[in-house]
């Protein structure tokens, strides 16, 4: 057999991997319009789907809902960033306060953890329901009787403890060596905190967090449930008086709307720390 | 200053069970430089961690320029001041420019002007063959150019005494030379150190005494040309020899 | 490379949007109530398509409040929803023990698909929007709003609708009251919707809302029997009129034969008799314009 040339072969491999590719491409596209074409057919020729497409689909019900839906999220939105500004601030507070060692504050210390525990651990709709019909019902004087204020205590006591940890995990992370390495060189514990270890443990820990705010921006859809007229109540009002659910769906869009951006900034965020560890 | 700048005085420390440092006594002179060998496990990163007050010693005392500074009643902080440490790992700060790293201690610990600290900083980086790489992150430098960040993060400082822990352990050997030449450079200009070291030819030329760290004990201290080459005490002669066959001395 | 993504993309899309905007066509939907009148013979025991053979499967949320069920429990027949249902059941020839009672969230009740019942009776508005996904039968009540009040308040004692429009009124998810308070009160803010019957009480016992809106009986009930404070301020119409009829599935084959058996306890007065049981003192409340 006659040795071919260097660029015979290389030409040769060239076009193998070129076949390759084109039949990978062709195989992707095929079986991407089979399946979903395959499930579509699926669904539109199933004997239910008019009734399904009417009820959860309704074009007319989605236009006349949706306006007064959107208003009740403007209410979700303020309460969102409201919200989660309080969560971060009082969060890293609370990691603050676990991670250090000073026995004067053991007893804080100590209601830290179980603040964490509590508030971490109950789900967060009985949190609301307690916060909005128990606190009231104590009839101390100071004591808020605004639902809005209320959830969004409730709201931020529950999230404030997922932070908290979040952040105490990021801050113990952070290995011993850089404090150690801090303070060779002069620094005070309180410095070597705010300048090496806390800079690089909230660098480390934006992914959860931003996780965490993709939950509550999903959660605040449960303030509802003290009677608050925001888009998830409104939605089920407008489903209820007119038996149709289109208007839940377009409260779920007004979510994904907010939402997905947000997931699509953690995953870029998230791809950028790899890229630099 | 008349007086050793350190002195170690009946020093220990156990861990747990096991007793690291068991009757440590050393003094160390102006501009001098002693070098601790030892096998691992002998305490000498405890000793510099210890005179570094980043542990806490069990019994004893350590004094700098003639103050005790193991008393509870000193503020380490005002002692780690007149230190610099360096660490086998480097421990750069990764968030932080090369620069940056440099002058930390400068601008926050001693109050120099930002300006001012940089200048210096930029001037020390020159003087150890980095130059150009302030601006870099660490993790964008070798390792031998990592640890001469982190003797100039050390020195700038303006330490009355340095603490060098293993600093060519976790190097590639060709990436050792630049850093020793560093320790040369500061050795020559006067600064007093203590160095944990491997590297016994090393030991050698910089060290006017060695001491030789044995189960938590000074064993033999002397100058090198005795320590090293002509040990008296047994401990040493078998650690010297074991070395050799591990191709290190 | 990337204009195959962009393909690949599509197609999904593309199936989505069949999904919503095609289908089958949107045939007309009557805007009237389905009440279709049927042969006598489609109605015997025997030929009715109940959901379980030889059983009646009434639906009702829970917990069932009174004045329309009572101890939360519609098996025991009494309260007023609870009477209806065994005298329809009666009519369509079932005796007691061959009526089961299934729990329906108001909400589920009218969800697409086969229902678990075979009719619902929940205090269940006809609306013509809510008769094109759902049947409903012929009406066998028609209620008014009522407004409860802390007694000794501002409020008890008002003579017109208008003197509520700064109060903060609480109404229930799902109830015909939320519209009758947007439109006939018109309220400087906004009224607090809550999922549930126990919450809008809760919400009234700690002066969180200053007054609620609910169906007359049950305003009357809860003055009577459950709140210490309370009173009814008065009723008003709801927007339209608010009539109740049972819900059944769409184009039910039921639906002409619970409409046959409320018309028939209509004409025998067994209607009459059962509400003047249950719901007597609803005429009492004063009307409020």
């Amino acid at each position: 057999m006659t040795r071919a040339a260097p660029g015979e072969r290389r030409a040769a491999r060239e076009k193998a991997k070129l076949a390759r590719s084109r039949r990978g491409q062709a195989i992707a596209v095929i079986s991407t319009i089979v399946v979903f074409g395959g499930a579509a057919a699926i669904v539109l020729n199933s004997s239910g789907w008019p009734v399904v497409q009417e009820q959860f689909f309704s074009p007319e019900a989605f236009k006349t809902s949706f306006p007064r839906i959107l208003e009740g999220f403007w209410l979700d939105i303020k309460m969102f960033m409201v919200i989660e500004v309080a969560v971060l601030i009082i969060g890293l507070l609370i990691a603050l306060l676990r991670t250090t060692g000073t026995a004067a504050l053991f007893p804080m210390r100590m209601l830290a953890a179980v603040y964490c525990d509590v508030f971490r651990g109950t789900p967060v709709v009985i949190l609301i329901y307690l916060f909005g019909f128990g606190l009231p019902a104590l009839e101390l004087s100071g004591v808020p009787k605004d639902p809005i204020l209320l959830a969004g205590i409730a709201l931020t006591m529950a999230y404030s403890a997922y932070v908290a940890e979040v952040f105490r995990a990021g801050i113990t992370s952070i290995h011993q060596t850089q404090t150690d390495a801090a303070l060779a060189v002069g620094l005070t514990r309180v410095q070597a905190l705010r300048y090496v270890v806390l800079p690089q443990a909230i660098r480390r820990v934006r992914p959860p967090i931003l996780n965490d705010f993709i939950s509550l921006q999903k959660d605040v859809a449960l303030v509802s449930i003290l009677g608050i007229l925001e888009a998830f109540k409104i939605a089920q009002i407008e489903t209820n008086r007119d038996f149709n659910y289109t208007p839940l769906i377009a409260a779920a869009l007004l979510y994904l709307v907010v939402t997905i951006p947000m997931a699509r900034i953690l995953d870029h965020i998230t791809a950028r720390g790899e890229i630099n560890s | 200053m008349i007086g050793p700048v350190l002195e170690i005085q009946g020093v220990t420390k156990a861990f747990g069970e096991r007793m690291v440092l068991d009757g440590i006594d050393l003094s160390v002179n102006e501009h001098q430089a002693i070098a601790l060998i030892g096998a691992s496990g002998s305490g000498k990163s405890t000793l510099l961690r210890c005179v570094a007050l980043l542990t806490e010693i069990d019994d004893g005392d350590i004094l700098l320029d003639g103050g005790v500074i193991t008393d509870p009643s000193v503020n380490p902080v005002d002692v780690r001041r007149r230190l610099g440490v360096v660490f086998q790992a480097y421990n750069l700060f990764p968030h932080m420019s090369v620069i940056d790293n440099v002058i930390l201690g400068a601008v926050k610990a001693q109050k120099v002007d930002r300006r001012e600290a940089r200048e210096r900083g930029r001037a020390l980086l020159d003087r150890f063959g980095l130059g150009g790489r302030e601006d870099d992150k660490p993790d964008q430098l070798s390792g031998g150019q990592q640890q001469r960040v982190a003797l100039a993060r050390a020195f700038a400082t303006q330490p009355r005494l340095m603490l060098l822990d293993e600093v060519t352990s976790a190097l590639d050997p060709e990436l050792v030379g630049d850093v020793l030449e560093v320790v040369r450079d500061l050795k020559k200009e006067g600064m007093t150190m203590i160095l944990a070291t491997h590297e016994m030819s090393f030991a050698r030329e910089v060290a006017d005494r060695v001491a030789f760290l044995h189960e938590g004990r000074i064993v033999e201290i002397g100058p090198p040309e005795q320590v090293l080459v002509e040990p008296k005490r047994p401990e040493t002669q078998r650690f010297l020899r074991r070395l050799l066959a591990a191709g290190r001395a | 490379m990337t204009k195959l993504r962009l393909v690949l993309l599509l197609v999904p899309v593309l199936a989505m949007a069949f999904v919503v905007g095609c289908g089958s066509d949107d045939d007309s939907s009557s805007d009237e109530p389905t009440t279709t009148a049927t042969t006598a013979a489609t109605c015997d025991l025997e030929n009715l398509a109940t959901y379980k053979d030889g059983v009646l499967t009434v639906g009702t949320d829970s917990p069932a409040y009174p004045p329309y069920f009572e101890d939360d429990d519609p098996s025991n027949g009494k309260g007023f929803e609870g009477a209806l249902a065994y005298a329809i059941a009666d009519q369509l020839g079932f005796n007691k023990s061959e009526v089961e009672w299934a729990t329906i969230p108001f909400n589920v009740s009218f969800a697409p698909g086969d229902k678990k019942f075979d009719f619902d009776l929940n205090q269940i508005s006809i609306t013509p929007k809510r008769a094109e996904n759902v049947d409903f039968s012929t009406p066998y009540y028609t209620a008014s709003q009522g407004v409860l009040v802390p007694k000794g308040s501002e409020l008890d004692g008002i003579t017109s609708l208008d003197q509520l429009q700064d109060a903060t009124i609480g109404v229930q998810l799902g109830t015909t009251a939320f519209d009758a308070v947007e439109q006939q009160i018109q309220p400087a803010s906004d009224p607090k919707v809550f999922d549930n019957s126990n919450d809008v009480v809760t919400a009234f016992e700690q002066e969180q809302v200053d007054a609620i809106v609910v169906d007359l009986p049950q305003a009357i009930y809860l003055r009577d029997a459950e709140l210490d404070n309370a009173a009814v301020a008065g009723q008003f119409e709801a927007p339209g009129g608010d009539q109740w009829g049972a819900l059944l599935g769409k184009d039910s084959e039921l639906t002409p034969c619970v409409d046959k058996a409320i018309k028939a306890l209509d004409e025998d007065g067994t209607l009459e008799e059962i509400t003047r049981q249950w719901m007597s003192d609803a005429a009492k409340a004063p009307e409020l314009t």
